[in-house]
């Protein structure tokens, strides 16, 4: 099965010549259409980068990424966003958000709105049509973050740490919600966070990176049956292994900081 | 209630000297005397005629409402050409690097004359009458809806720029629909300082410029010792400039109901 990402050789560097500042190194990376895949890694691996990389926020400094073998340019409605803060407009109502993408892209206003109503169904936020995103909670919001690029009927979701700043409680909510609609719309999905936990309940694979360069530490395919118990044996054992991986970065990350010298 | 207490106190002081003969009342006159002539400034001259002219017309024949009628036009259109033309310049100049690099050194050079030192040149280039106080008056509107504007549009949050064109947005929609919503709050801000300046620009421009107006009021009252009327006049400025500012903040509140308050 051709993967539906190829990402080949991957490099991003910022800063100038003299002192540059590697996020990035080689990373080689394959998406199958319908995966959910994780990046793993903590703060500084690079992770955002490279899902920034994927919607075509920014260009690599070397190497390729292609989506379904066309060459990412920029961004595209193709690869829907999903942010840490929501970025929701707030001067758009609930349901205007949800829309917008269609409007901007011409479609009938009556289309529109029947479109909306039924996203705003599934994921529960209809008596929230006409309220601003000032009115609700994180959860919510993040809600209305996914219908809005749900609404274009991306084939891919990319997911920046979406739950990073929820409860615990809203956050494990949301992460069924997430696998109840991406079961349902049949997506694939990239999703950068740094909770082993969250990768565990949601990944098909873990891929865990290393800190600065960020590269491929590890690929860790996580086999369990969903719906998914992460205090079980099992889970137990996947998350020693992962959590012994990024550890080793995070103390990497440790001594880079108190030495003040990147490798 | 408390707030009431230091300005009956003062006009009761005010009134006691008055009525004691200590103030010449060309100089100083009493509150009470300033109120009765306030009340002549309002109301008509002329008793109600039903054969001459409807109520509403006889009702609105007094010197203030033609007054303060003149003095609003000036300040309305002044500020629609200052506005209008502030507008576009301030989301070209937030938006693009070059706009802003090309105007800015002017803007900074032009901004801080006050508008009063443009009088001279306005009267060689306009005359008198209407057009140079109307030009006096788009200048004091023009800076503050530009500053607020150009800030307005740099300080959009990059990820609704993000967001937008992920969603799809491109150049155009990205500026009419992202760009200026987000900059919104900052340019009705500009827009409130602007009418409050245009205010106040009416009035000095109509002490040089025109035969009519509130600022020609009391200058006019000036010339007969009338120091009733001109404290009646400036009376009358301060309750309408007060009018003004809530309804240019009722405005904001019902255009940004989105927004979480004024400042943030």
């Amino acid at each position: 099965m051709t993967p539906l990402i190829t990402i080949r050789g991957v490099t991003k560097r910022y800063g100038d010549a003299g002192r540059p500042m590697v996020a990035l190194e080689n990373v080689d990376l394959e998406v199958a259409a319908g995966e959910f895949l994780c990046l793993l890694g903590p703060s500084g691996c690079g992770k955002s980068t490279l899902l920034n990389a994927i919607a075509g926020f920014l260009r690599p400094s070397a190497g390729t990424i292609e989506v379904g073998g066309v060459p990412v340019t920029g961004p595209g409605p193709d690869r829907g966003m999903v942010f840490q803060e929501y970025a929701l407009f707030p001067w758009l109502t609930v349901a205007a958000n949800v829309g917008f993408g269609l409007r901007i892209k011409g479609v009938p206003r009556t289309e529109i709105a029947l479109r909306v109503e039924r996203l705003l169904a599934q994921l529960t936020l209809s008596e929230f049509r006409h309220r601003y995103p000032k009115d609700l909670s994180g959860g919510m919001r993040q809600r209305v973050a996914i219908a809005r690029i749900l609404a274009l009927d991306p084939p891919i979701l990319l997911m920046d740490e979406p739950f990073g700043a929820l409860d615990a409680l809203t956050r494990s909510n949301l992460q069924d919600e997430l696998l109840r609609l991406w079961e349902q719309f049949r997506k694939t999905v990239v999703f950068v966070t740094h909770s082993i936990d969250e990768a565990i309940h949601l990944a098909d694979r873990i891929v865990v990176l290393t800190y600065r360069p960020g590269t491929v530490k590890r690929i860790v395919p996580v086999t369990l049956p969903r719906p998914r118990d992460v205090s079980s044996p099992e889970a137990n054992i996947l998350k020693r292994e992962v959590t012994a991986l990024v550890m080793e970065e995070q103390t990497r990350f440790r001594q880079q900081e108190t030495t003040g010298s990147p490798a | 209630m408390r707030g009431a207490v230091i300005p009956v106190l003062v006009l009761a002081l005010w009134q006691g000297l008055a009525a004691g003969g200590v103030f010449n009342p060309e100089v100083l006159p009493a509150p009470l005397a300033v109120a009765v002539r306030w009340w002549a400034y309002l109301t008509p001259d002329q008793p109600f005629d039903p054969t001459r002219d409807g109520f509403l017309s006889w009702l609105l024949s007094g010197e203030m409402v033609g007054d303060a009628a003149a003095s609003l036009y000036r300040v309305l259109v002044g500020f629609a050409i200052g506005a209008g033309l502030a507008l576009p310049l301030g989301l070209a100049m937030g938006a693009s690097r070059l706009a802003f690099e090309v105007f800015n050194p002017l803007v900074q050079v032009l901004r801080p004359i006050p508008p009063i030192a443009y009088i001279p040149l306005a009267i060689l280039w306009f005359g008198l009458g209407n057009p140079p106080a109307i030009f006096l008056i788009s200048i004091g509107a023009f800076f503050p809806v530009l500053m607020n504007t150009i800030a307005g549009v740099q300080t959009v949050d990059g990820i609704y720029i993000r967001a937008a064109r992920n969603l799809g947005a491109g150049p155009v929609t990205l500026f009419l629909r992202v760009m200026l919503p987000a900059a919104m709050p900052y340019i009705l801000a500009g827009a409130r300082i602007g009418v409050g300046t245009a205010f106040i620009v009416v009035i000095v421009s109509e002490m040089i410029a025109v035969n009519s107006g509130l600022g020609y009021r009391i200058l006019e009252a000036r010339e007969y010792f009338w120091s009733d009327k001109i404290i009646a006049g400036m009376l009358t400025i301060g309750l309408i400039g007060l009018a003004i500012d809530s309804f240019m903040t009722r405005l904001s509140d019902v255009l940004l109901v989105w927004h979480r308050g004024p400042d943030s």
